[in-house]
């Protein structure tokens, strides 16, 4: 099933740095989808279109379909922070909010209105052992989440989108600034997430989104070239700029 | 490189050093001097009755409590209408406005009020809230006049204290469905808090020590009584300070630089105020 379908989608920022053409997608739920390619390919300008994260950006121009299970996202009229209560995003720094470790996790919830400490208490255990960082943290809940190391505060950030108990997660090269270890622990969470979320991530290499992508789609200076189930597109590509790209000719 | 060559470069920078140091030195000599001068004149002078009496015998003797009460009261009173304005503009600028014309002028603007001289502030108070208003000479008008005055400075404090918040923190509440309005409230405005503090207390000090604008608006030449209401006149440091410095003959020099005294560690305790609330909020600040 497909969970979020993107149809003829231009865009371009005012100062012209970096644009899509023309995008066609179809990026299916309980699966792990990469937009892989260079710097300035347009991945993270599509991850900020699917959760309208671009509103605050300087975009001059935007076209084209985005649906998340049918509901029109680019629509101005839509509930713009419910949208964003289903999408979650991780960005490539950990950007940890300046609260607790327990603040961070329920930020997203206070300000959706949710009052009870029950609530609160479970989305915390939870999102934390999703993000498999639980046993890491129990005991400082209340610490400042600055106090974490690089690698805890990037699993901090991807509970906290957890924590709203979203459908889609995207993930802006989420594991750019991390240690080989904190690495694998982000993309194993992946793995397991999988099952009930749709996620969508900008991996940091190629060799990280041969590893992990079920989808992969390879994005070339504004334009889709090709897209393929993963493996495929790593070990057969059928375009000769995927098949440069990924064995390393140019990038 | 020749060594004579060296050996002279040397010996410039050890003279330039130098110079800057005898610069430094120099510009700490005044303000050491000032406050050593003043302390060792008015110390003399304080005492519980200077504190808290009432001047008596044409203010030749006894104490300054009303102009030290109409001092606090103007204070107050200038950051009741000055706080929430200038954070509120603040704000606007910072957070809201988009890099426009208009947001060009109102920049402007707040730039030239800095630079009106205090005493025109004082005719426009007069002017507008004296007369027009009919608020009369009042604490009402001082107020409102300092506000005004002291408002360019809590704005651009403000304003860069909300800046420097980093970007990152915005996006990532955004991205957790915050709207701007939650974002600011509850994460931008207290990382901001320390700084918006110390730019208030700067803002307020400057109105406290100021004595043009509240020539014409609020201040009694001699008033030996407590004001109690906003709409009565009452007696200023500052003015008082002129006042017996300038216009009473006979004036004992303790009392002047007393009274001098009691306003520098007024206007000291604020500052000193603001340099620890920045110094610890630094401290705590995690980014």
């Amino acid at each position: 099933m497909d969970k979020i379908v993107i149809e003829h989608l231009f865009l371009n920022y005012s100062d012209g740095t970096e644009s899509l053409k023309d995008i066609n997608l179809r990026i299916p739920a309980n699966a792990i989808t990469a937009l892989f390619g260079p710097a300035g390919g347009g991945k993270s300008t599509l991850l900020r279109v699917i959760n309208r994260l671009n509103d605050l950006a300087d975009v001059v121009f935007v076209s084209g379909k985005v649906s998340l299970d049918g509901l029109n996202v680019l629509d101005p009229k839509i509930d713009v922070n419910a949208l964003r209560r289903r999408i979650g995003m991780v960005f490539a720094r950990p950007v940890v909010l300046p609260l607790t470790i327990r603040g961070n996790l329920t930020y997203g919830l206070e300000i959706a209105g949710e009052r009870q400490k029950a609530v609160l208490d479970e989305a915390v255990e939870r999102s934390l052992q999703l993000a498999a960082l639980w046993d890491e943290v129990k005991d400082r809940l209340d610490d400042p989440a600055a106090a974490l190391s690089g690698g805890q505060q990037q699993r901090l950030c991807l509970a906290r989108s957890l924590a709203l108990q979203p459908e889609v997660i995207l993930l802006d090269e989420p594991t750019s600034g991390l240690d080989p270890i904190s690495t694998s622990k982000v993309e194993n969470a992946l793995q397991d997430l999988k099952q009930n979320y749709t996620i969508v991530i900008v991996p940091h290499s190629v060799q990280q989104a041969a590893r992990i992508a079920d989808y992969a789609a390879f994005f070339l200076q504004g334009e889709l070239v090709e897209q393929n189930v993963g493996k495929l597109i790593f070990t057969n590509p059928q375009d000769k700029r995927t098949d440069d790209y990924v064995t390393g000719r140019f990038g | 490189m020749r060594k004579a060559t060296f050996n002279r470069r040397l010996f410039t920078q050890k003279i330039g050093f130098g110079l800057l140091t005898i610069a430094a030195f120099l510009t700490v000599v005044p303000i050491v001097l000032v406050l050593l001068y003043i302390l060792w004149q008015g110390a003399p002078a304080i005492s519980w009755e200077f504190i808290t009496g009432f001047p008596s015998d044409g203010m030749r003797a006894g104490g300054i409590l009303p102009a030290i009460v109409g001092t606090i009261l103007l204070t107050f009173g200038t950051a009741i209408f000055a706080v929430p304005l200038g954070i509120g503009a603040a704000i606007y600028l910072s957070e809201y406005a988009s890099e426009n014309n208009w947001t060009r002028l109102i920049r402007l603007a707040i730039i030239n009020l800095a630079g009106i001289p205090s005493v025109v502030y004082g005719l426009f108070g007069l002017g507008l809230f004296v007369l027009f208003l009919r608020f009369g000479t009042s604490i009402l008008a001082g107020s409102l006049t300092l506000a005004i005055m002291t408002l360019p400075v809590i704005i651009s404090t403000a304003e860069e204290a909300i800046r420097s918040v980093p970007q990152s923190f915005r996006i990532v509440s955004i991205s957790v469905g915050a709207t701007r309005w939650q974002t600011i409230r509850r994460i931008v405005l207290p990382q901001a808090l320390p700084g918006i503090l110390t730019g208030v207390i700067l803002g307020l000090e400057r109105a406290a020590g100021e004595t043009a604008p509240i020539l014409f608006t609020v201040a009694a030449f001699f008033l030996p009584r407590l004001p109690n209401s906003p709409l009565d006149a009452t007696m200023t440091l500052p003015y008082h300070l002129f006042v017996i410095s300038t216009q009473v003959p006979g004036m004992p020099l303790k009392i002047q630089y007393g009274t001098a005294l009691v306003l520098l560690v007024f206007v000291l305790s604020m500052n000193i105020t603001a340099t620890i609330i920045r110094s610890q909020a630094r401290a705590k600040r995690q980014w």
